[in-house]
């Protein structure tokens, strides 16, 4: 499996030929607690980096999940629409939210790496 | 994704309660509430906790509640000052009876919602016990010093520790340890000690559940805590299973369902007004009261059952199927007893009647959602008949 990147809001990007799959991280599942509701984008919607591509819900609050890179929404992930408890089981695993092309490869520069990520938890802790 | 998290330097300022150290050893997530560093959760997660508490029993920690008494030399002296500032009937409380009700602003809106307990026992036969909203405490007590006659006085028990044990359950791990709680009533006192510390127990809460509040000097508050807690029925809760608790209850969060612009009978509280209090009068905002009992309000408190899986929150628009405005969300979240979203919300008049169809805007898009009676989980209360069986 690709190496994930994440931005400093806790989502995270795996990119596969051009395909990035989305998602948010263990650490983010584990501060949101139970989650009961998630919302995800139309197939085909094409969505800038920073802007809002899913809602999830924990049973306390919504929050917002961002594009970390542009691109069209060529595929979402119904399994946690149907069972939104996948995402506290299995966030950067089978609980991906969904896929994009990704329209500018150069915007994943800007995310950080596994271990830079790590590091950066360390400072929001 | 935006992560809702406390503000990193107010976190010093929070004050901590005497189970602190304890919450901090059973692996809760602290986040602060009403000036305090509370538990909002522990390991098990929030719906684990809340289940739990329907289920078996759940402690949770409440010494973030103001305690205080108001005492005078009679209890009539100490009941009439008390009901120049709510509208139950507090005159009418037996010793070791407890009241709900809401410390009225003169113009009918609410200032905060409130326990007062008659104590019945030797040399506090003038003296009430009162508890109030920790975020709305220090306000409180001063409204209420300022307002107090002569020779009635407020004391304030930053002393006493205050816990809720929650539950089914509840009543057979209480009686484990104070054998007379098993057969209190629902909203009764009584004074009583453990390992020779006082020990103050009603029998009530805020879950819609049997159970207990334990009032206990803050120093034997953690033996207490861990006397309760050694007993395998019974789980540490946390504040958000215990809002989604009295949610499904049908009981208002004050600052949220009940405020300053909501009058009591808008709250669809008049249950806790006094009968002889609503044709006398004599507390403030009596006026507002009346006309609302006389006239019907122009809104009200109502519960809302969504059809769909999105939970509507505080501040959600409620509107008619044809996308007229009449509410507004004041409580919403998925309910893990019932399996779904509920919400409560305040609606025109005319649309408050259970089986109203309405819809509720959530992110830009109506979801369809009924107006429903509350509570929607039914209370469990150990309200005993005269037969001697328990009529929830």
């Amino acid at each position: 499996m690709a190496e994930p990147r994440y931005t400093s809001d806790h989502e995270y990007i795996r990119v596969e030929n051009g395909i990035g799959t989305i998602g948010i991280s263990q650490y983010a599942q584990d501060k949101l607690g139970d989650i009961v509701f998630v919302e995800l984008p139309a197939v085909g919607k094409v969505l800038s980096k920073g802007q809002e591509a899913a809602v999830v819900e924990s049973v306390k609050a919504a929050s917002e999940v961002y594009a970390p890179v542009s691109g069209e929404v060529v595929e979402v992930n119904e399994a946690i629409v149907a069972n939104p408890e996948l995402v506290n089981q299995d966030p950067e695993g089978n609980a991906w939210f969904l896929k994009i092309r990704i329209a500018n490869p150069r915007e994943l520069d800007q995310l950080m790496p596994e271990q830079a990520y790590k590091d950066y938890l360390e400072t929001v802790e | 994704m935006t992560i809702a998290a406390p503000e990193k330097d107010t976190k010093s300022a929070l004050k901590r309660t005497p189970l602190h150290a304890l919450h901090l050893e059973l692996g809760a997530k602290m986040v602060p509430f009403g000036g305090y560093d509370m538990p909002v959760s522990y390991p098990p997660g929030l719906i684990k906790e809340h289940l739990h508490t329907r289920e078996a029993a759940g402690l949770f920690d409440v010494s973030h509640m103001g305690q205080c008494h108001i005492s005078s030399e009679s209890w009539d002296a100490t009941a009439r000052a008390i009901e120049a500032l709510v509208p139950a009937d507090v005159l009418g409380l037996k010793p070791g009876q407890q009241r709900y009700s809401q410390l009225m602003a003169e113009d009918g809106g609410i200032l905060d919602d409130l326990m007062i307990t008659r104590l019945g026992y030797d040399g506090l036969e003038g003296t009430a016990y009162v508890v109030v909203n920790a975020g709305c405490k220090d306000a409180d007590y001063i409204h209420i010093a300022d307002r107090l006659p002569d020779g009635v006085t407020l004391q304030v028990r930053d002393d006493l520790a205050l816990i809720a044990l929650q539950g089914p359950q509840a009543v057979d791990v209480m009686a484990a340890l104070v054998p007379d709680a098993r057969d209190m009533p629902f909203m009764c006192y009584i004074g009583s000690s453990f390992e020779g510390f006082p020990l103050h127990i009603s029998r009530s809460g805020y879950t819609g559940e049997d159970g207990y509040e334990i009032s206990v000097p803050a120093a034997q508050a953690e033996a207490l805590a861990r006397a309760l807690l050694g007993n395998p029925l019974v789980k540490p809760i946390g504040l958000g299973a215990r809002d989604t608790l009295r949610l499904e209850a049908g009981l208002c969060l004050y600052g949220h369902d009940i405020d300053e612009s909501t009058s009591p009978v808008e709250a669809d509280l008049v249950w806790s007004i006094g009968k002889r209090r609503r044709d006398e009068g004599g507390f403030p905002g009596a006026g507002r009261v009346q006309a609302e009992l006389n006239g019907g309000p122009s809104r009200k408190r109502v519960g809302l059952r969504l059809e769909g899986r999105a939970p509507a929150r505080e501040g959600c628009e409620i509107v008619t199927e044809t996308g007229e405005p009449v509410g507004r969300v004041t409580s919403g979240s998925f309910a893990p007893s019932v399996g779904g979203p509920v919400a409560m919300g305040y609606v025109a008049a005319a649309r408050a009647a259970p089986g109203t169809r309405l819809n509720i805007v959530i992110r830009g898009t109506p979801h369809p959602a009924s107006v429903v009676k509350m509570p929607f989980v039914p209370h469990r209360y150990h309200r005993p008949t005269k037969s001697g069986k328990s009529n929830g």
